[in-house]
């Protein structure tokens, strides 16, 4: 692949003026080629393209869509359809959908309207996550505009097709970006995972058939309607196809989102962003959240694609790129980020609850330097203990910052055993104000 | 309880669809749907389990019954281990547990590790210690050490979330089982899961109780000490406790229960597993309400009326049976003798008083009913009910397609029923009638409508319900009060195809129809008319004959009694204020020449008596109930008091004294006559004709009188434990918005109900009820409608808006509320 250009696509109008309005926008016109079609031609539009779920899981979105029962003699046929897109964006360094729907929220409004189309429902929900009330407030504009404007509500441009839209603040739950979790919390219930199957496509919202999208997976689905599969297909790389939002923070000069095609390197997006920031070379790095196990500057060339960086030990995730530089303490991260999934624990199940509750108490003796003989091992059982036993991708997600991190950095968790970890690594060192690194800084990690 | 659905009794396995799969290279099948957890047991695999209940739906939340499924059936394996609780099998599965899998022993051990991080080290003070589910598995599929040792999270204990029912966080692993009861089987939501993380709890709202009839059971199921109730909170050690299995007394519903004894009291009584009658839950009442047999008042010596100093006086045993043979065989051969047995008796014991009145004190004046009855409701127990067998069942109830419920109020009433009824909802779609004046909380919590009549017009409003084949109708005991209701109902159901049930509401009532505790029924429901019944009788009894004539009823016995017609009296457990006129009662007691009273603790009657003779409670002896159903529920004694002898013994020893031989001594024996003596196979007794009656018509200053006993009220059979008595609902007197606007009431209102005999306060609750109606409890927070007004269901009443003030003082108002205290405890 060649040196990979940025491609805006999602975030092409996000420096206009007001580029959050209709007048910026547009007309809806991929709505309205949509409407034209047959509601399969969409779905297979979709299929074809490529897309795949930009949420972390990656999966083909065309063919979540297709998983509904249109079939009134189906378990589930008989019940409404709805549309939910997850717009709970909690991960640790995740930070794409948000400024999305902060700078271009009709394209997530346009997409939910050809998605109710495609999937045949008449109403959708965008389940916002609590904390972030000024993007609440943006999006519930958006949806007023596109009512006003006549492009959701009844019949829509004259199609006889009614598509709904109901933005609802979640109460700022990591859990409730799990899917089902979601769904209770929209139900007005606990946030808490279900029990599988039924699946949300036969037993979603209210019992009733259910797809549940990523925002940025909706969000491109206009884009696809409007300029065809085969465009969408020819970027990316072979089994990732299209673009996405790849959000970069951490010790980077210019931290950001870089929507590129799937398939991009680290390398090729630090080069556009500026590189690491002065006199810093890069430690690890997250290729897709906290949830993913971390890589190092080995990891540089690795291609960003679901493939990609799965082959390199890890996930693609979210493309939350948090890229920490040689004065970071990885147990002291690890810790934080241990600490977070313990405080967003759901409580149901035994190995994340209990787990992480554990995780922490053993991450922090490791951190003050009080670590005792086995640690290590411990460390690496509780994980064993909970990776795969828990009852939803949340415990599993816990784990991997601190596999990972042994993996890599083992030498930091021996060195807890005796020398805590601000000594180590002075945490002033690695904040935003710091002065570029000292030569002591950097004779640390030794 | 591990019965997978398709293990019911006559269901052979060959009709279901079974599943083939591996279980620890052991094959097996069976039927489809079963989860893997159960599929193993059938194997004799226990697999470690927390929020699995076979009651309960499926959860996974605890994770402990892990197992690794190295192929599913269709080739490809599971890449992780699977909760076994709610993974169904499929043919050709293949399944590993802890026994042949090191995946998946290692991931039950990780699991017991973490739940003892935040579980405290106290078992040696916990009450669930040497019966906790945890300890035990934790020592089954545990390590000895633990790798934990830093901070566990606590929390102040116990917090108590009804006055009843304790709540340890610090215990709490969080399976959910209780929260899941509460929501699913009871209808009760008011426990729910709040928090997250190792800080989610088990919660209520702010100031709300937990308020149910059924709360206890979420003791019983929680799988660590986390739940306690107050009154046997550290009271004992389960390894020092005496089981015994045995049936509850408070309901006709014949609850399996198990009674744990401890140097000769009773400390605990849990649910029985029965899955064809309660399943594995009991009422509040069946576990909670066993502390009145050790009531101050219990009676322990027979007592004889001094006939100079007019006192009773302690008498051995034989000179108590031969003062109590004198004075009765002295009315026998004169005016005759009156017996009232009351509900309560076992069957044995009421078969003796069945046995006694026809042989010793020949007369057919022997009626169970201490309550309002009706000639029509006796020839409709000898019509339909007498000798007829196991009828409708629990398990008919949840494969009905509809249950019309006349004259009852399930979750008050018999609770086991109701939880029977909420499953049938909830997993048959069975429909729910109730033919009542209102539709009560139960009534919404098994999805019933109501058909809506007003008390008396009963008759009438059955024809709405819609009997169909399929329709069972469950008739409650208040129908003796309703002219026609009966009678009615029977040609409703030979006409419709609908099968009918008799739910009487105490324990020894379908017993005592059984054995003959009717002026118009012999035992084993021989017709007194028929004389072919009473040769066969005779001939088994070793009796020339017996009185052909049939006897009197409760009321007409206690009238007789009063107008001098009966010269004595023989009673068993009777309570006046159950009686349709308790003072005419109480009256007739005075009235008549010899009163011999059978009971265990002092009553009104006892207090009247000539001879007392103190009985054994439920608990002291062994005997047999026999449910609504028509199914006999024998048990045990659970605690052998010397001292204290059965109904049927002392019968005996007063047959003896008069010189006769009743035939046994003891329930055994007598269980065994009965059991010969069998049940009639000749022509049954006539159906009753009796032309449906009305409602009572009222003055705009009066109402018609709505009237049930609540599950939990003022019963002398709860007596003794405050904390459970603390969870009874208050009371309230329910009117329609136009009723109540009619009489310028107002919502939480005291009113006054008044009859001639007396007047009751009771605050008003606005409710959709049936204009000109009011419903109040019969006998809660001190006021017994019977005993105050002398007014049962169906009665009129008047209504007044305040209480005069002169007046204030003499009506008898709810008494303060009870607050426990530390002394309480001891």
């Amino acid at each position: 692949m060649s040196a990979a250009p940025l491609t805006p696509v999602l975030s092409r109008g996000w420096d206009h003026e007001r580029s959050w309005t209709l007048d910026a926008y547009g007309d809806y016109a991929a709505l309205r080629s949509a409407l034209r079609q047959d509601p399969d031609e969409v779905i297979a539009t979709v299929k074809d393209s490529g897309l795949r779920g930009r949420g972390g899981a990656g999966f083909p979105t065309g063919m979540k869509w297709g998983f509904i029962p249109q079939d009134p003699t189906q378990p589930g046929g008989d019940k409404p359809h709805y549309l939910v897109v997850n717009a709970d964006e909690s991960e640790p360094g995740t930070c794409k959908d948000i400024p999305l729907m902060m700078a271009n929220p009709h394209v997530l409004v346009e997409g939910v309207a050809i998605t109710c189309h495609a999937i045949r429902a008449k109403k959708a929900f965008i389940y916002v996550r609590g904390e972030v009330l000024h993007v609440i407030r943006r999006l519930q504009a958006a949806v007023e505009e596109a009512y006003a404007a006549g492009f959701l509500g009844a019949d829509v441009f004259g199609s006889g097709i009614d598509v709904d839209v109901v933005v609802h603040a979640g109460a700022g739950a990591y859990i409730c970006g799990e899917e089902t979790a979601l769904l209770d919390s929209l139900e007005g219930r606990r946030g808490q995972p279900r029990l599988r199957p039924p699946f949300p496509a036969v037993a979603g919202l209210y019992a009733a058939p259910t797809v549940i999208n990523n925002v940025e997976s909706i969000a491109s689905v206009p884009c696809i309607v409007e300029r065809g599969a085969d465009w969408f297909a020819s970027m990316g790389t072979e089994k990732s196809k299209g673009m996405t939002i790849y959000s970069l923070s951490g010790h980077v000069k210019q931290p950001g989102q870089y929507e590129a095609p799937l398939g991009i390197t680290l390398r090729e997006l630090l080069d556009m962003s500026g590189g690491m920031r002065d006199g810093s070379e890069l430690k690890f790095w997250t290729p897709g959240g906290s949830s993913t196990p971390l890589l190092t500057a080995e990891h540089l060339d690795v291609p960003l694609d679901y493939e990609g960086v799965a082959g390199a030990g890890s996930m693609l995730g979210t493309k939350a790129l948090q890229l920490f530089d040689q004065t970071t303490s990885v147990v002291r991260c690890v810790l934080r980020w241990t600490e977070f999934y313990k405080h967003e624990s759901c409580g149901k199940c035994t190995p994340c609850r209990e787990g992480t509750w554990w995780l922490v108490q053993t991450l922090e003796r490791l951190e003050a330097g009080k670590g005792q003989e086995g640690d290590i091992e411990l460390l690496l059982d509780q994980c064993d203990n909970i990776l795969g036993r828990a009852f939803c991708a949340l415990g599993d997600g816990a784990t991997s910052p601190i596999t990972s991190a042994i993996e890599h950095f083992r030498d930091e968790f021996e060195a807890g055993m005796h020398t805590p970890a601000w000594d180590l690594f002075p945490y002033e060192g690695s904040t935003a104000w710091a002065k570029p690194a000292t030569d002591a800084a950097k004779g640390a990690t030794a | 309880m591990t019965v997978t659905k398709g293990n019911e009794p006559g269901t052979e396995l060959a009709d279901q669809n079974l599943v083939t799969l591996t279980v620890d290279d052991v094959e097996v099948s069976v039927p489809e749907g079963t989860l893997v957890i159960r599929a193993a047991e059938l194997i004799g695999v226990e697999i470690p389990r927390f929020c699995d209940h076979p009651l309960l739906a499926p959860v996974g939340a605890c994770r402990q019954c892990l197992v690794d499924v190295p192929d599913a059936g269709n080739g490809r394996g599971f890449p992780k281990p699977q909760a076994s609780c709610t993974l169904p099998v499929s043919p050709g599965m293949v399944v590993k547990t802890q026994v042949t899998s090191p995946v998946a022993d290692k991931a039950q051990h990780g699991i017991m590790e973490f739940l003892l991080v935040n579980h405290p080290l106290d078992c040696p003070m916990c009450d669930k210690g040497g019966e906790c589910p945890l300890q035990n598995q934790a020592m089954s599929h545990g390590q000895g050490e633990t790798r934990f040792t830093e901070k566990k999270r606590t929390y102040p204990k116990p917090l108590a979330i009804s006055s009843q029912i304790l709540l340890d966080r610090e215990r709490c692993i969080l399976c959910a089982r209780c929260t899941r009861f509460s929501e699913q089987i009871a209808g009760d939501p008011f426990i729910a899961m709040a928090e997250r993380g190792a800080l989610q709890q088990v919660a209520i709202y702010e100031n709300e109780p937990f308020s149910s009839y059924f709360s206890g059971n979420t003791i019983q199921i929680c799988p660590v000490g986390a739940l306690t109730s107050s009154s046997y909170r550290f009271r004992s050690r389960p390894f020092d406790l005496v089981s015994t299995p045995a049936v509850a007394e408070h309901d006709a519903c014949g609850a399996a229960i198990r009674v744990d004894h401890r140097r000769g009291k009773v400390v605990r009584r849990l649910s029985g597993d029965d899955p064809e009658v309660n399943e594995e839950w009991i009422s509040d009442k069946d576990r909670f309400a066993f502390t009145y047999a050790r009531q101050a008042d219990r009676l322990t010596r027979p007592l004889v009326r001094d006939p100079e100093t007019g006192a009773l006086e302690p008498a051995s045993w034989p000179a108590a049976f031969l003062a109590a043979a004198r004075g009765l065989a002295a009315a026998a051969a004169t005016s005759g003798v009156g017996v009232v047995t009351g509900g309560r008796l076992t069957t044995e014991d009421a078969y003796a008083y069945a046995k006694l009145a026809r042989t010793v004190l020949g007369t057919n004046d022997i009626d169970f009913r201490a309550r309002p009855q009706s000639a029509e409701e006796a020839e409709f127990l000898a019509h339909a009910v007498a000798g007829s067998g196991l009828g409708v069942t629990y398990r008919d109830l949840e494969e009905a397609t509809k249950v019309v419920l006349v004259g009852l109020e399930p979750e008050d009433e018999a609770a086991t029923i109701f939880l029977r009824l909420r499953k049938a909802w909830r997993t048959n779609g069975t429909q729910v009638v109730a033919v009542a004046s209102h539709a009560t909380r139960a009534l919404e919590k098994v999805g019933g409508q109501l058909v809506r009549t007003i008390p008396g017009d009963e008759a009438k409003a059955l024809g709405e319900a819609g009997l169909a084949p399929g329709t069972i109708v469950l008739l409650g005991e208040r129908l003796a009060r309703v002219e026609g209701a009966f009678t009615t109902a029977l040609a409703a159901a030979s006409r419709s195809g609908a099968r009918l049930a008799w739910v009487p509401r105490r324990a020894g009532d379908r017993g005592a129809v059984e054995a003959g505790c009717l002026p118009n029924l012999l035992p084993g429901g021989r017709p007194v008319a028929d004389a072919e019944a009473r040769a066969d009788l005779a001939a088994a009894w070793g009796v020339a004959s017996l009185p052909g004539e049939p006897g009197r009823s409760t009321d007409d016995i206690l009238a007789a009694a009063l107008a001098g017609e009966i010269g004595a009296l023989l009673v068993a457990g009777v309570e006046v204020d159950d009686l349709a006129d308790p003072q005419a009662a109480l009256d007739a007691v005075d009235a008549a020449g010899f009163v011999v009273s059978l009971e265990v603790r002092a009553s009104a009657v006892t207090e009247r008596a000539d001879v007392v003779l103190p009985v054994a409670a439920v608990a002291e002896k062994a005997g047999s109930f026999v449910n609504w159903e028509g199914r006999r529920r024998p048990f045990e004694a659970v605690i052998p008091v010397p001292h204290a002898l059965p109904d049927t013994r002392v019968l005996a020893g007063i047959a003896e004294a008069a010189g006769h031989d009743l035939g046994f001594r003891t329930p055994e024996a007598a269980a065994a006559e009965l059991a010969e003596v069998g049940v009639w196979d000749g022509a049954r007794a006539p159906k009753p004709e009796v032309v449906p009656g009305r409602a009572p018509r009222t003055d705009p200053s009066e109402v018609v009188l709505d009237t049930w006993r609540r599950l939990i009220d003022d019963g002398r059979g709860q007596d003794g434990d405050r904390h459970y008595q603390a969870t009874a609902r208050p009371s309230v007197a329910l009117l329609s918005s136009a009723t109540a606007r009619a009489f310028g009431v107002r919502e939480g209102e005291e009113i006054v109900l008044r009859t001639d005999r007396g007047a009751v306060a009771v605050p008003a609750g606005i409710a959709d009820i049936a204009d000109g109606v009011v419903w109040t409890p019969a006998n809660s927070n001190g006021l017994s409608l019977l005993g105050i007004l002398g007014a049962a269901y169906g009665a009129v009443v008047t209504v007044e808006r305040s209480v005069p003030a002169d007046e204030a003082d003499a009506l008898s108002g709810p008494p303060h509320p009870h607050v426990p205290t530390e002394e309480d405890e001891q």
